[in-house]
């Protein structure tokens, strides 16, 4: 019995191929249709579009000379490795900014007061000099950190951005609502109708009972007639085993998990308004099995100096500047980052990230194997990955998937001196030019059950 | 037929009669279904407790409950580091250089490590000795023993260091203030930098005494060096110089003089030019050395002492008065006379315990001028010392002692007059005593400091003179634990962690100038300094031949010995090591009274079959001085007449898991260091349950499957003589049956990319048992208790067999032939001669899955879980298969393991896949099984993988020593080579077209990728 059941299981899944594939195309496509298009730099384009005369300190250049000078140590608003900047034209005198500027440790020598205090505040780390700056550059720098954008514009083009984006799908929704609004009142309408009427009918003596007898033969027929009978017990095991097969094949499968996570990390800001290489933080996956989950060590790369998120807010889900902030927040915390004293505190507490690709044990998958040897994009398993603000499981990872790809996808051989001698081999014996990973062996069963 | 030999792997199997072995024989299912039971009796049926509606209740239970754990999935936590160490990649090994010395056991090491946890030993390539055994492949997972003591204690109160270390010195100064006697008791250390430590220690307390001792001691050998030479050491033997050996119970590839002889052994047991080495072994037990040699003696040990004087006398002229039964005295004159003619390139050792016998086994080597006897490489790996230890216990029973140290000793264990020790501990104030774990003398001790494993250690061992190992921890200590080293430098006021002391001492005086990182990386630092021979002090030794002789006999002499599994004892919590069949007896989970059958025929004492093949035994009292111990019996063949063994390290009662503690312990009987004793036997009508793996799965009476000859007929004859190849008629010719006539299978074509072959050497494989172990490392094997073993459902995927047949030409036999006057006569020296039991030759066949390119078991698996792989491995897909069994009965080799009950995360298997740290042992690149499937030897297929993946990331071709194999990997002899035949180059393709070549059960068709190289024996 158990045997003839797994006998069938196992034809089910080699069918099961197919549908899956189907299946996650049409959900990968409804995907796609949801993702409003993003609104980008549209903020900073409109800020620094003013046309300011030539006596006047330039902003935009002085943005320019602050990302490329000041940006590594200094925020506008916070302290990081120096102070703030914000409005630091107004605490010291233009011309001890220029020589401080220009020389520090200079001027520190020179036994100045105010130089001596700041470099004390800052644990002794007398700032870079910057003596290619000329007067001029740092005007502009500080008329950069003087400046006090407008707030109101900003958020007004967000929200015209976003509400043309949405429109589509709202005007959907209303025409669907009142769609079932008027059917509703039709059915109960109609109800109603055939209620009164039977009541009009039983009140005049008249009784419906023809009808009634009428379709108590067509039921009687029905049990009579033993091949009706037949037929549809069998259309019916065969569309409940449709049924059940197909709930029996989802079991296990997780295309789509999308597990809410201790910390909302978002690849779509990372991979993809940063256009960060997924395999920076996921470096193992080059020369390991494992893709591995970065370290929070590597987070604080760049997290050391962005303590707070600057970028596209999406305010109908929350995800608000306020919301990103706070989730770095999480990382500090969880790294032990003092961002007071700008140190760490030793004081841990590693992320228990929820793992969305769970391959069973029973199967051995090799990143490096596929991304380092094969060169295969990150994105042909992952999907997306760029543009998901949560991340989820794109791919079924069913046995069927990998064993499609194995089929169709060829043996990059270029520069490796492994496939050389046995390439040429194989193609010859095959007759073909290139050689799938089928051919070469990929569907055995003991490639990756060990 | 090449010969016609009888093999035969058990005892019983040489009695026709027995109906149990002649039903086994034919019967290669011994579980019967127990059909009968409800078929036969209507009574049976009702009787049962389960009735119709429970067995409803249960099935709809289950059905339920599995449709609902299916639909949803686990939560997967992962967490990744918060500051991730630079040289750990998630997923990528790393490997330390190590060293191991508990004591017992000394050797050079490469720990595998995954993710920071130590999960497998290798061998270290840098180090052409001390190469790990079965025992140090085993010791990673003793690491994750969950019993070890896991902090220290005072009065069994559990302290912080900082306490435990006041107290101690507290009382330490107080002891020198009024003089009173302390003994520190350790092993032998054989490190520079701890007897530094200690020798500070000593000094800063002159109230201490040092004592160094070896729970199995090599005192009388290092006594005998003492006079010969001066120094009190042990040599070294250079077996790969060897041509003729001649041991008395000397089992050198066992665990004589510390062991690791075997690499050098093999060297010269493969025929090189028509030659290889001649070994005579003369002994009681069946010792690995024993199944190993040419031509072996089996002797009682008063015999043996005889034997030693004759041999002596022969080769010396010296008359030593000895007088041997004539065949005895014939056979040991052609052993004096091939030593002689060896001269230089001969070597005579010995295992007996006594001084004199060891002055002249190292005379015999002087006359012969041997140059396998290496003086200017010592040997310090066993420096204990009898006699002071003697007069310890001696000072125990007169009170004179006041306090105890004890650091890497169990004497409460195995001090044959533990009684007075464990009194004294009980009496004695201060008793301080290292250990990892809860053992019998740590459960005896005030103060008990929990020390680390090795792998958790720092520390350095200088195996043999020049030759300078490093031992470094290859994880964080798991438990709060303190080496030893460390723990005596805070007595000693310092502040230097042992790894500052161990550091400058390198650097100052071990190093000269090389690097310490080189060092560390390497694991060890080769002086390579030349010295100079020592010089043979030539005494007079008509004395010690006197004293000799005048060492009496008994009817029974005990000859006691460390079990390749067990060693001495201090790994039985290791259930890998209980697991392991002894190579000789194919026993595990015990340690038995091993008696030659005729005397086991006096005594009354036997051994039988269980229907299903499990042996049975009774029991025999052994009395010694007042002693007796009830031990289960073993009918060994080959075992002397007039003599009986038992082994050490069994019978722990403390620190061990109740599942585990097994067997007797045999120091009891080690009295006066000596492991030969006379003792009485009394047969004790009660049976003992053995689980031994003798009998099962018979090969059905198949024979060619240990092919042999001798060195004689191997360089005289064809190789069609002696490595016969099975012929078939294919139209009235003659046919070989791997021709692809008579093939009825179509042949693939495997000539493009890889296909790997495996080949096994029975001539240098020594039976030592490392494969075993180091293919349940890799593999997750699990262990499955010893009910189960009985039961033949043991799950190793590599067994070695071994194989007893009658020797044919032994030169003994030929001349008792010649003198036969008249048929009466002949009669009844045949049968004499006949008995084949009582000096059998050996052969081990380590057996793993075959690989077959035309598997039996691919064509009959219903579901096509296991099937071929281009690369000539045979693949099992676990989560494919079903359980119905086919493959396992259509296996001719019987290799297929089932997995009859889930052995992990189950309480009714409660060993190391029981336990959470237990399981940090695991290979986290190979799948643990679950229940119903079934398992084989997958050739380490994610071995191939790993190779064939690191040439792909490296964009080269793959080398042929790049290609590995966990049983490959762990054979120091080099009897298992694995490859790819398909390079040209490889070592593999050389040793398939070796003439030697056979495959196993070749008539059957299966075309195995492993092939095993015909024995040669030189007889």
């Amino acid at each position: 019995m158990l045997y003839f059941c797994a006998l069938i299981l196992i034809q089910f899944k080699q069918l099961s191929v197919v549908r899956i594939t189907t299946l996650s195309k049409l959900f990968s496509r409804l995907l796609k249709s949801f993702v409003s298009p993003l609104a980008l730099n549209l903020f900073f384009a409109l800020l620094f579009t003013f046309n300011i005369s030539a006596q006047e300190p330039d902003i935009a250049k002085g943005k320019s000379l602050y990302n490329a000078n000041c940006a590594a140590c200094h925020k506008l608003n916070k302290k990081l490795i120096g102070p703030a900047l914000k409005g630091v034209s107004a605490k010291y005198e233009k011309e001890w900014l220029y020589s401080w500027i220009k020389n520090s440790a200079a001027l520190i020598k020179s036994g100045d007061e105010q130089a001596v205090a700041i470099y004390e505040e800052y644990n002794k780390v007398a700032m870079n000099a910057f003596p290619q700056l000329s007067n001029e550059d740092i005007d502009n720098i500080l008329a950069y950190t003087d400046y006090v954008p407008e707030p109101v514009a900003a958020t007004a083009t967000v929200a015209t951005a976003s509400g043309s984006s949405d429109s589509s799908s709202i005007t959907n929704d209303i025409v669907l609502g009142l769609l079932v609004v008027v059917l509703t009142v039709l059915i109960v309408t109609l109800y109603l109708v055939t209620k009164t009427l039977r009541n009009i009918a039983e009140k005049n003596g008249i009784k419906a009972q023809v009808k009634e007898s009428q379709s108590f033969s067509i039921w009687r027929a029905f049990i009579k007639n033993q091949f009706l009978i037949f037929t549809s017990v069998i259309l019916l095991l065969l569309s409940s085993a449709y049924f059940a097969y197909g709930y029996m094949m989802q079991i296990g499968v997780d295309q789509g998990y999308m597990p809410v996570q201790p910390i909302h990390y978002s690849h779509k800001i990372h991979s993809g308004a940063n256009q960060i290489e997924c395999q920076y933080c996921h470096s193992s996956a080059r020369v390991s099995k494992h893709s591995g989950i970065p370290s929070l060590n590597v987070c604080m790369n760049c997290h050391e100096n962005i303590a707070e998120y600057n970028g596209e807010e999406d305010l109908e889900k929350g995800y608000t500047k306020d919301f990103y902030t706070n989730e770095i927040k999480k990382l500090y915390k969880a790294v032990g980052w003092d961002e007071e004293t700008q140190s760490y505190t030793g004081e841990t507490e590693p992320v228990k990230w929820v793992r969305i690709h769970n391959l069973p044990d029973f199967v051995y998958f090799n990143h490096s194997q596929h991304v380092s040897v094969a060169g295969v994009d990150c994105q042909k398993c992952h999907g997306p990955v760029e543009e998901m603000e949560i991340l989820y499981q794109y791919s079924s990872l069913t046995m069927g998937w990998c064993i499609d790809c194995h089929r169709e996808s060829n043996i990059k051989v270029k520069d490796n001196e492994y496939y050389t001698k046995v390439h040429e081999e194989l193609s010859k014996k095959y007759g073909v030019e290139e050689l799938s990973i089928a051919q070469m062996g990929g569907l055995e069963c003991g490639k990756c059950h060990y | 037929m090449g010969n016609h030999k009888k093999y035969w792997k058990s005892e019983l199997e040489l009695s026709s009669d027995n109906p149990i072995v002649n039903d086994l024989k034919n019967n290669e299912f011994v579980n019967e279904l127990p059909a009968d039971a409800f078929q036969n009796s209507e009574n049976s049926l009702e009787d049962s407790s389960t009735n119709r509606r429970d067995f409803l209740k249960y099935l709809g239970f289950t059905t339920a409950a599995a449709t609902l754990a299916s639909c949803e999935g686990p939560v997967n936590r992962s967490i990744p580091y918060v500051v991730q160490p630079e040289q750990i990649i998630p997923g990528i090994s790393n490997f330390y250089a190590t060293s191991i010395s508990d004591g017992f056991d000394f050797a050079n090491v490469l720990v595998k490590t995954r993710e920071g946890r130590p999960i497998k030993i290798e061998l270290n390539k840098e180090s052409n000795d001390n190469t790990p055994n079965a025992r140090v492949q085993a010791s990673v997972l003793s690491m994750y023993d969950s019993s070890r003591l896991q902090g220290p204690t005072m009065d069994g109160q559990d302290v912080s260091w900082d306490q435990f270390n006041l107290n101690v010195r507290a009382q330490l100064d107080a002891m020198k203030a009024s003089n009173k006697k302390i003994v520190l008791l350790t092993q032998t250390f054989a490190s520079p930098s701890t007897e530094l430590i200690i020798k500070k220690f000593t000094k800063k307390y002159p109230n201490i005494e040092h004592i160094i001792y070896d729970a199995i001691s090599d005192s009388k050998a290092l006594d005998a060096f003492e006079v010969s030479y001066g120094v009190r050491a042990l040599p070294t033997y250079d077996f790969e110089k060897a041509s003729v050996i001649v041991s008395v119970s000397g089992d050198f590839l066992g665990d004589w003089q510390g062991g690791g002889f075997s690499k050098g052994y093999a060297k010269n047991r493969v025929p090189k030019n028509g030659k290889m080495s001649k070994h005579y072994q003369i002994e009681a037990n069946m010792s690995l050395s024993g199944a190993n040699a040419d031509v072996r003696l089996p002797l009682k040990p008063s015999l043996q002492i005889k034997a030693l004087l004759k041999i002596y006398e022969n080769i010396s002229g010296e008359n030593t008065g000895v007088t041997l039964e004539d065949k005895l005295d014939s056979n040991l004159k052609t052993i004096s006379d091939s030593l002689i003619a060896a001269g230089s390139s001969g070597v005579f050792i010995t295992g007996l315990d006594d001084v004199n016998a060891q002055i002249i086994a190292l005379r015999i080597n002087q006359l012969i001028k041997s140059k396998v006897l290496n003086t200017k490489k010592l040997n310090y790996t066993r420096q204990g010392d009898d006699n002071k230890v003697a007069n310890f216990i001696n000072e125990l029973s007169n009170n004179k002692i006041d306090g105890i140290i004890m650091a890497g000793v169990n004497p409460s264990y195995t001090f044959s007059e533990n009684k007075i020790l464990n009194k004294a501990l009980e009496s004695i104030d201060f008793t301080v005593s290292f250990s990892m774990n809860n053992n019998e003398t740590a459960k005896l001790s005030k103060w008990v400091a929990a020390t680390p494993h090795y792998l958790e250690s720092w520390g350095d061992v200088e195996i043999k003179s020049g030759n300078y190992s490093l031992v470094q921890p290859t994880i964080k200590p798991l438990f709060d634990t303190l080496q030893f080293q460390d723990v005596l430098l805070k007595w000693l006021g310092s502040t230097n962690s042992f790894y500052d002391e161990l550091k400058s001492n390198w650097n100052i005086s071990i190093l000269n100038g090389s690097s310490w990182n080189q060092a560390l990386h390497d694991g060890i630092y080769l002086n390579k300094k030349s010295r100079k021979s020592l010089i043979y002090i030539n005494k007079d030794l008509s004395k010690n031949v006197k004293n000799l002789l005048s060492s009496g006999a008994n009817d029974y002499e005990l000859t006691l010995y460390p079990k390749t599994s067990m060693g001495d004892g201090q790994q039985a919590n290791n259930p890998w090591l209980q697991e392991m069949p002894d190579p000789i007896s194919r026993v595990s989970w015990d340690n038995y009274l091993t008696v030659s059958k005729s005397d086991a025929k006096d005594l009354g004492l036997r051994n039988s079959n269980d229907s299903n093949g499990a042996l049975d035994s009774n029991y025999a009292n052994v009395s010694l001085n007042g002693k007796t111990i009830k031990i289960p019996v073993l009918i060994q063949p080959g075992q002397a007449k007039g003599s009986v063994g038992l082994s050490f390290g069994y019978g722990r009662t403390s620190g061990v898991k109740t599942e585990l503690q097994t067997g007797v312990n045999g120091f009891e009987f080690y009295e006066k260091f000596n492991n030969t004793q006379k003792v009485s036997i009394q047969a004790v009508d009660e049976n003992h349950e053995f689980a031994c793996v003798q009998l099962h799965n018979t090969l059905m009476g198949r024979g060619d499957i240990i092919k042999e000859t001798t060195l004689e007929i191997f360089n005289t004859k064809k190789s069609s003589e002696w490595n016969y190849m099975t012929q078939v008629s294919l139209n009235h010719i003659e046919t070989p049956v791997t021709s692809p006539d008579v093939d009825i299978w179509d042949e693939f074509d495997r000539s493009v990319g890889h296909h790997f072959n495996l080949s096994i050497d029975l001539n240098t494989c020594t039976g030592c048992g490392a494969c075993v172990i180091a293919c349940h490392a890799e593999n997750n094997v699990p262990v499955v208790g010893k009910s189960e073993v009985r039961k033949s459902r043991d799950m190793h995927w590599l067994r070695i067999d071994r194989y007893y047949s009658s020797a044919e030409t032994f030169s003994g036999d030929n001349i008792t032939k010649d003198n036969i006057s008249g048929l009466g006569d002949s009669l009844s020296v045949f049968g004499q001669m006949e008995d084949p039991s009582e000096n059998p030759q050996v052969a081990f066949q380590p057996v793993m899955c075959q690989h077959c390119n035309h598997a039996p078991c691919e064509t009959v698996c219903p579901v096509a879980a296991t099937s071929h792989g281009r690369q000539g491995q045979n693949h099992m897909a676990y989560n494919r298969c079903v359980g119905t069994r086919y493959c396992a009965n259509n296996c001719p080799y019987k290799v297929r393991r089932f997995n009859w009950f889930l052995y992990n995360n189950n309480n009714e298997f409660d060993f190391n896949m029981n336990d959470d740290l237990g399981k940090m042992v695991l290979n986290p690149d190979v799948v643990v099984r679950s229940r119903g499937v079934m398992e084989k030897c997958s050739m380490c297929i994610q071995m191939t993988q790993k190779t064939i993946l690191d040439a792909k990331l490296e964009g080269r071709e793959v080398k042929d020593e790049d290609w590995n194999c966990a049983c490959s990997n762990a054979c120091d002899t080099g009897a298992m080579v694995f490859g790819d035949i398909n390079d040209e180059e490889s070592e593999v393709l050389k040793l398939k077209k070796d003439e030697r070549m056979y495959h196993l059960l070749e008539s059957v068709g299966t075309k195995p990728n492993v092939m095993y190289q015909v024995k040669v024996r030189n007889t």
